[in-house]
């Protein structure tokens, strides 16, 4: 059985931008444990040989297009569900010296 | 006089009903039964479509991860509660440009991660079949609608078998086209390397007809394919003489329950007394598939969930004093525990140090399973299995066992590291009165053949016709 420890999870969760709990840290350190462990099946497979897959078919070659510009959604569009805007921009707290 | 939810499609545009008298019996049904299957996340109740198109006036539900234009759009997630696209997703547009009656978005798991429909922030919808069973997942919504007659088509999502095991629990029909297949632009990304749009149908003859009104190249999406988009209608013959069907051996395993296996035997056989030729294959992999794919899944959501922060939509916590801050809280706050669970997972196996142990090594064991069908097809032509292990289980019996949870998706998850179509067609009940998903998966772009044998499984026997009672 794989363990991995809560430092581990907390610096993933860090990572991944989310805080959790000290329930949710036992509960996700107990829970990626487990299926770590199943997926450590994988090691039973010798890839040495292997090719990686990162696209499902083979026989797909790169798109190119020239760039042309074209119409595309207004800055009010884009700003429709802003959670908060200052006229034509984003608006987000301080990102240098806030605290 | 049938009443005209109860059609097909293809029933409904031969019966040239009025958009508006179909409108009103499917609002009509779906009042009736809601409550109790809780399919819909939104109902538009006013709408009835267009007029012209091959689909005029056809209720179809699409599933709330594809962007309707000021339509709102969750994922059935909290972090985008209220989020209302400024575009019409490809497919969307396509439907509308066949006049299709986009009546609603169906319930999903929370960002298609699930296989049950419980991880939905609206709650979990019902199996029609029994209300106290799951109706697979994720767009468990869009299977439950059809088999409870409240659309008439619905568009599902399909990342692992989230098209294909609903639609085998609800005893519908589900279709997961080849990657690239169908376009991608305007479904929120989950696995970009595995995602798929298809239709869930109340019959195959549907289902090509829906899968024909969607498919096809879009510059939109660079990983759609610009090949042809053939005229699925002729794909609906009625005869498999010749047909060499494979059917692999590492598919009926241990843990498979009894009738399900006892269904598809008895299906292999139709195909057999119809004339198809039965091959038993090999593919010896099948068993690394689960723990490939929830290595290359979560890593994959886990960045495309990485957009999610608060900024340009969706939620903000508002108590936040520093961006990062903001980030984070929002982010805590907006995704549920599977969501959580995932980028989890994903980003532990992308972080440094462990990226070749797990995302590099679950790539190189992809090729080997993709190798795997590349060999099963130089001696057949299709490939017949069950869809899921087993029938629809107890809503919340897996719920606080993710790997048992992720176990459940062991039949449909290699068509999807193989790019290939599958569908799920029903081929009977268990003896508790459960629906049994047939799945056929084919090459790469040969949903013709696929159809084929689909249809003509499907007009030798009458399990799509059984109906839940609700």
């Amino acid at each position: 059985m794989k363990s991995i420890d809560k430092k581990t999870v907390e610096r993933v969760a860090h990572l991944s931008r989310l805080e959790l709990d000290e329930k949710e840290l036992e509960l996700y350190c107990a829970q990626l444990a487990l299926i770590l462990s199943y997926i450590d099946k994988l090691n039973e497979i010798d890839t040495s040989k292997t090719q990686p897959t990162s696209h499902a078919l083979s026989t797909l070659k790169n798109v190119f297009r020239t760039d042309i510009l074209k119409a595309s959604i207004s800055s009010d569009e884009a700003l429709l569900n802003a959670p908060a805007k200052d006229g034509d921009l984003f608006k987000v707290p301080p990102i240098i010296g806030g605290k | 006089m049938e009443n005209l939810y109860s059609l097909t499609a293809h029933e409904l545009i031969a019966s040239k009903k009025s958009k508006i008298e179909i409108a009103a019996s499917v609002q009509g049904r779906i009042e009736a039964v809601e409550s109790r299957v809780k399919a819909f996340v939104r109902v538009n109740k006013a709408s009835s479509g267009g007029t012209q198109g091959i689909l005029a006036g056809i209720p179809v539900l699409v599933k709330d991860n594809i962007c309707v234009s000021g339509e709102e759009t969750t994922c059935s997630s909290r972090i985008l509660e209220g989020f209302k696209p400024p575009y019409d997703a490809t497919v969307v547009k396509k439907l509308k440009a066949a006049g299709a009656n986009l009546i609603g978005k169906s319930n999903m798991d929370e960002f298609a991660f699930g296989s049950s429909c419980e991880t939905s922030c609206y709650g979990p919808t019902r199996n029609p079949w029994d209300l106290d069973r799951i109706p697979g997942g994720s767009s468990g919504g869009s299977a439950a609608a059809v088999a409870a007659d409240e659309t008439i088509m619905a568009i599902g999502s399909d990342t692992g078998g989230s098209i294909r095991q609903p639609a085998a629990l609800c005893g519908v029909v589900g279709m997961k086209p080849t990657y690239g297949r169908v376009s991608r632009y305007g479904l929120i990304a989950f696995a970009s390397s595995l995602d798929q749009i298809g239709p869930i149908t109340k019959d195959v003859e549907d289902a090509a007809l829906l899968l024909g009104v969607i498919a096809g190249y879009d510059e939109m999406d660079s990983t759609s394919v610009d090949t042809p988009v053939p005229d699925y209608k002729r794909s609906l013959v009625n005869d498999v003489k010749g047909l060499r069907v494979g059917v692999p051996k590492e598919y009926f395993i241990k843990g498979i329950d009894k009738d399900v296996e006892g269904s598809v035997r008895k299906a292999i056989n139709t195909f057999k007394e119809l004339g198809a030729d039965i091959k038993d294959i090999t593919l010896p992999h099948t068993e690394y598939a689960v723990a490939t794919y929830y290595i290359v899944a979560p890593a994959e959501a886990s960045s495309n969930l990485a957009r999610f922060d608060g900024v340009q939509y969706g939620l903000r916590d508002n108590s936040a004093k520093d961006i990062i801050d903001m980030y984070i809280k929002s982010r805590s706050k907006g995704f549920g525990n599977e969501s959580k669970r995932r980028i989890l997972l994903g980003t532990y196996c992308l972080s440094t140090g462990y990226y070749d142990a797990y995302y590099l090594k679950a790539q190189k064991v992809r090729t080997k399973i993709r190798e795997d069908f590349d060999n099963a097809f130089k001696g057949c032509d299709v490939i017949i299995t069950p869809t899921s292990p087993t029938p629809a289980f107890k809503i919340g019996e897996r719920m606080n066992d993710p790997l048992s949870m992720y176990l459940s998706d062991i039949f449909t998850i290699p068509a999807n590291l193989a790019g290939l179509p599958a569908i799920s067609v029903p081929c009977g009940l268990t003896a508790g009165g459960l629906p049994i998903g047939l799945q056929i998966m084919a090459k790469p772009f040969d949903e013709d053949t696929m159809l084929r044998a689909a249809y003509t499984f499907e007009q030798s026997t009458e399990h799509h016709k059984l109906k839940p009672v609700l």
